[in-house]
This record gives C-alpha cells, structure tokens and sequence, in this order.
C-alpha cells in the first residue's frame, strides 16, 4: 500500500517536473580569441547577465547558451554555424560582429530554416536586395551611424573631408553612409587591410589626408585598431592643423580604458552612436549597474547589443506561447520587437533592421575618473537606411 | 607630387623598415648560424611589448622600462634556449617549425590567461607624443626615436660582428661549425648567445611598436611572415641583407600604400584603381621578393662564409 503510493507520487512528480521542456537553444557566434577577443567578452558577458534577469528561463524553458569564436575570419565563422546547426541542433543563431562572418554564414542558417539574429553586423546587402524573413538584427545598417555623424559634420561646420575604413563590408558601408549626409567635398578615401591580420600603423594614410587639404577626417576603426588609430592621430599633430577628428564605432567603451591606461588624449573628439552608458531608461540603468558591479569595467555598445537578444527573444517566444515549432508566430512577434530595449524605445523597420535615435557622443569622465561614451545630444530622431527600399520581404522562409 | 606629404612616408617607411630589422636581425642570426627555423622568435617581439607596457605602468617611466625589458626578454629567451632550443640544434628544419610554432601557441594562450584580450597601452612620455619639425615638415617625435634607435642597434651589431672575439666566435661558428669545435670554440655558448641577443632585439622592436599601436596577444605572428620576406630578400645569415633588406620592404609597402592608387589612376577607371591599389600595395612585398628570389636565388647578400 505504502510502496504504491510512493510510486505513485513519484510518477505524479516525474510528469509535473517540466523535464519534457528542452532547452531553448541558442549558437552564439562571436569573437573570443585574437586581440578582438576583448569584443566577444564583453558580448558574452552581457548575453549572460541578460539571462541571468530573466531567471533563466524563456517561457518556462531553460536557456543553453552555446559561444563559438571565428577567430575574425568568414570561413571559420561559417565552419562554426555548420556545427551549431548539425551537432548542436540549436534553435537560434546569433551575434556576429563582423559583417563578412555574418555574410557567410546566412547560407547554412536559410537553409536549416533557422532564425539569425545579428546582435551587431548590420550589412547593406541584408537590409536590401538580400533581406530574408528569418534574418533580424538588433543593429542599425551599417550605414545609418555615418548618416547621422554626416549630419553633425554639416552643423560643425566641416568643408572638406577625409574618410578612412578598413576594407571589408563594414567599412565600405560606413564611408557609403557619411557620403549620403555629407554636404562637403570628399578630398580623399583610404580603405586599410582587414581581417585577423589587420593594419595597425594609418601614419601613411593620416598624411595622405594632411596632404589632401582636409579639414577633417573621418574614420572608422574597430575593435584594437581604434585606440592604434587614435593614438596616432595623436602623435601626427594634425589636431595642432586645425584636421578634426570624427568617428564612429571606433572610440568605445572597450577602448576607452586602454586609451586612459596609455594616456591618449581622446577628450572632445565626437562621435555617434545608438546607445550609451548613460541613458536614462530603467531597463538601461539595470543593465549598466549590475554589469559593472559585477565585471567592473562599463559596457560596450557590443554589450547593449548582445544583451537586448534575451528580453528580444523572449518576448517573440513567449508570444508563441513557447513553442519554437510555430515560426511564423515567432516571425510575427520578431517583427513586432515588444520588448523593454536598453536604448528605451526600438521599433523594428520592414527590412528587419531597427530604426533608432542617434546620439552625438564625447569621451566623459565619470566620479572616479573612469573614462565611458557620453551622451551629449540628439543626432537624428530616427534615420532609416537607404536600402530598406531594395527590400522585397517574403512572407515566410 | 607633394613633398611633404614625400618626406612623411619616408619617414614612415623608415621606421617600418627599422622595425622590420630589428625583428630580422634575430631571425636571420639565428637562422642563418644555428640553421635552426625559429617561428618562436615571434613570441620575443610579444614578450618585450608586454613586458614593456607592464613595467612602464609599474615603474612610471618609459625610459626606466625600456631596458628592464630588454632584461626580461632576455632572462625568458634564457629559460626558452636551455629547455627547448638546445634540444633542437640536431633536429631538422621540420621538427624545428613543429616545436617553435608549439612554443608560440604556449606563449599566445599563456599570455591571453595572464593579461586577457585587451591589449596592453603604453604610457609615452609628454616629449614622445607630439612631432618635430624639420624645418619644411613635422615628424611625429616617436618614429624618430624609432628609427633612431633602429640605426644605433645596426651600428653596434655591425660592429660587435665584425670587431669582437664574440663576433669571430659567431662568424666561426657559423661557417664551419665541425672545424670551430676543433680549434677549442665551444658552440653551444656562442649558439645561445646568439640566440638570447636576437631575442632580445624582437623584444625592443616590441617594447617600441607598442609606442605606435598597443601589446596584444599573437602580435609577432603578424610581423613574423614579412621579417622571414626580409631575410629570404636580404640573404639568410646575413645582417647586413637583413637591415637593406628591412628598409627596402618598409618603403616598399608604404610608398606602395601612399601611391598605388595614383599610378594606377593612370591607366585604369579611378573606381577600378581605388578597388585594385589596396589589394596590390599588401601584395608588393611578396611580388619583390619574387623578383628578387628570380634574379638572385640565394638573396641580396647572401653571407660570404658560406
């Protein structure tokens, strides 16, 4: 009598316990070896601490979060959604720094009839002819950041200017999108080596730009490259000329430390950005306090990025009720982007790229003297970019 | 053409060259006397610019940590020489790229723990900064320094082979390693001397790029590939190669970088010529050694000895 009760109550329990529900998976493909390391860092430190809010669970579900690193080369960043996609079956591909890695690796995710999220890459060919239902980014295009600063070039004042980008999709995207806005004369362009092995010395190209009369340079350079950039910018003197620097995505709240740390005088050179440390929102604030309590350092725009996946994600499967298996429910609610962002409002354009404010940003020093991007004005209410046009979007995969 | 805009590559060019030799002077010691292939030399160039930054940050001084670097270096490249180089000496080429490549991926992972991805940022005193005018043109102030000592390093190797009984030790040595044990020399010494000297030389080259860009894991395997161009250019064994060799590529790449585009303006649409010119400036280095490798074989200056 007594043993039949056990076993049925242990029967009852085993049903009740949700052991039926797997884990949602979720392939996260970053960058967590080479000197970007420091990139995908903080994108996994931030994708942790998102799941850490939401209690760990997704519709009652566990959440496996699995990290490859592509080691900043396409090819290896292919490899590593193939594997997420046949040995790990996840249900999610997201990440991607690197607009290229992204690039290659839409192929392999189309094709499993997965979704691909971009928590960072944002090339044109996606927001355009190439838009796909299954893809969505949480970054603008590429483009838009250089819109708005092309923008900021115009009030300042800025005739002639100089652009300079590393060559690979990104960096034609940004130097596209400054020529879109700006009103001046281009008095020349540089694209640099890229890729794992990247060119790290721009004195050459910092004289061209003297040489070419500019009252400006532009430059976009990510990751490690920025702070070499800056640095050398320094020491050329051209500020001494009366040569301005603008930039965007290249001083960030990665590199701001190392900058203090060397001593690099970054202080009033403008940039823009979707994002900063400071904005006033309760779902920012959260994020921003319990990041640096916990890893003592601010977090980057990267971070900002990879942490809105969760509250994103969640949001989607929860509208489907937790099931993964109803995708246009989930498309639906992708496309609806509900969901409380770091940068407060997020409305999700028809190509699947947001359109956000942009904000003008300086490098601010905070009570202990800690060096973070500062927010110091609105660039651009909301800046669509110029491909969403090109957008045919099918209604399913 | 814009001579100011001439000189400043120049310049540039020079102290890319400069650090190109001081990186291949060691490797093509090493390569050229000890026959051994050192893909490690790459993680010397790292150990400098870390130790470098650190003891910069440590001691508050650039010029204190400029040598207490130069210690380190050479007190790692010691330890490197005792436990893994000297096994190596009678081993062949293969087994030398296998167990220095091995060094590397120790290095790169040891220092990835120990410091983490950021890079490393040196902190250039206020008289390093800014630039120095040369009359006409203003040069940044680092990359004379650079090149400064660059030509000092040369000059005092050039002399320290030729001039000292260490040198004869190494010159002996190399040409006929069987007759110099016989006449007393004792090899092994002069191999690790050498060897920890050419360790010591990456070691500066990185202690000063980090004045231009910043310590970071895996930094010598991108300067690795162009200093063994420089000595396959110059003559493997020869420094004298090496230094006309380096100067050769740093002006090669930078002129290329600066005026690539403008030539090929000439003859091509300007939006062909912008997409062509980056893509054959990163090949010119590899196409000069082509060249040089189809008219000389053994290199610019291959070593008298042997």
């Amino acid at each position: 009598m007594i043993r039949t009760t056990v076993a049925a109550a242990m029967a009852a329990a085993a049903l009740s316990t949700p052991a039926l529900a797997q884990d949602i998976k979720i392939g996260f493909v970053t960058t967590t070896t080479t000197p970007a390391g420091a990139i995908g860092r903080d994108m996994v430190d931030a994708v942790n601490l998102a799941i850490e809010h939401v209690g760990g669970k997704i519709a009652g579900r566990g959440i496996k979060l699995i990290v490859e690193d592509d080691g900043v080369r396409a090819e290896t960043g292919k490899q590593k959604v193939d594997r997420l996609i046949k040995e790990e079956n996840v249900d999610f591909i997201a990440g991607f720094i690197w607009s290229d890695v992204l690039l290659a690796a839409t192929g392999s995710v189309f094709d499993a009839k997965r979704f691909l999220i971009s928590t960072n890459a944002g090339p044109s060919s996606l927001a355009g002819k190439d838009c796909h239902p299954n893809f969505f980014t949480l970054r603008s295009q590429n483009d838009v950041s250089p819109m708005a600063l092309g923008e900021v070039l115009n009030q300042r004042g800025v005739k002639k200017l100089y652009a300079m980008a590393p060559n690979y999709a990104a960096g034609q995207d940004m130097v596209a999108g400054v020529k879109r806005t700006f009103k001046g004369a281009i008095t020349g362009e540089d694209f640099t080596k890229w890729g794992a092995q990247p060119q790290l010395d721009f004195q050459a190209e910092l004289a061209k730009a003297k040489a070419s009369g500019a009252d400006a340079i532009f430059a976009f350079f990510p990751g490690r490259a920025g702070p070499a950039f800056l640095k050398q910018y320094e020491q050329s003197g051209l500020a001494k000329d009366g040569v301005k620097l603008f930039t965007v995505y290249t001083i960030d709240d990665i590199a701001l430390p190392r900058l203090k740390e060397g001593g690099v005088d970054v202080m009033g050179q403008e940039f823009t950005e979707f994002w900063t440390p400071d904005l006033d929102n309760a779902a920012n604030k959260r994020f921003v306090e319990d990041f640096r309590r916990k890893h003592n350092r601010y977090p980057s725009f990267y971070a900002a990025g990879a942490y809105d996946l969760i509250p994103y994600l969640k949001a989607a499967i929860e509208t489907a009720g937790g099931d993964l298996t109803k995708t246009d429910a989930i498309r639906a609610a992708l496309r609806q982007a509900k969901f409380a962002s770091v940068r407060g409002s997020f409305t999700m354009g028809p190509n699947h790229f947001p359109v956000n404010p942009y904000y003008t940003a300086t490098t601010g020093v905070d009570a202990n003297g800690g060096w973070y991007s500062k927010r110091t004005g609105l660039a651009a209410e909301a800046l669509a970019d110029p491909y969403r046009d090109a957008c045919k979007m099918a209604a399913s995969n | 053409m814009n001579a100011t805009l001439f000189a400043i590559q120049l310049v540039n060019g020079l102290q890319f060259g400069m650090m190109l030799f001081l990186f291949a002077a060691g490797l093509t010691l090493v390569f050229g006397i000890m026959d051994v292939v050192n893909l490690s030399h790459a993680s010397f160039f790292m150990v400098g610019a870390y130790a470098g930054s650190a003891l910069a940050k440590a001691t508050g001084s650039f010029w204190m940590a400029l040598p207490l670097a130069l210690v380190v270096t050479a007190l790692v490249a010691l330890l490197v020489e005792a436990v893994v180089m000297r096994r190596l000496y009678r081993l062949n080429h293969l087994d030398h790229v296998l167990a220095t490549f091995g060094l590397i991926l120790m290095f790169d992972a040891g220092f990835l723990w120990w410091f983490g991805p950021d890079g490393l940022q040196i902190n250039l005193p206020t008289a390093l900064r800014g630039r120095t005018s040369l009359g006409f043109v203003d040069i940044p102030t680092y990359r004379l320094l650079f090149i400064g000592i660059g030509l000092v390093v040369a000059l005092g190797l050039s002399l320290l082979i030729a001039r000292t009984r260490l040198g004869m030790l190494v010159r002996a040595a190399a040409s006929d390693r069987q007759t110099a044990e016989l006449m007393g020399i004792e090899p092994k010494r002069v191999f690790m001397i050498v060897f920890v000297l050419g360790s010591m030389l990456a070691g500066l080259a990185g202690m000063l790029l980090t004045g231009i860009t910043e310590a970071s894991v895996g930094m010598g395997e991108e300067v690795i590939i162009v200093a063994f161009v420089v000595i396959v250019i110059g003559g493997i064994g020869s420094l004298k190669g090496a230094f006309i060799a380096s100067l050769i590529v740093g002006l090669i790449d930078t002129f290329g970088r600066t005026y690539l585009g403008d030539v090929f303006r000439l003859v091509m649409q300007p939006a062909i010529a912008d997409g062509a010119a980056p893509a054959v400036a990163s090949m010119l280095t590899y196409l000069t050694m082509a060249l040089v490798l189809a008219l000389k074989p053994q290199g610019l200056f291959p070593p008298v000895t042997r």
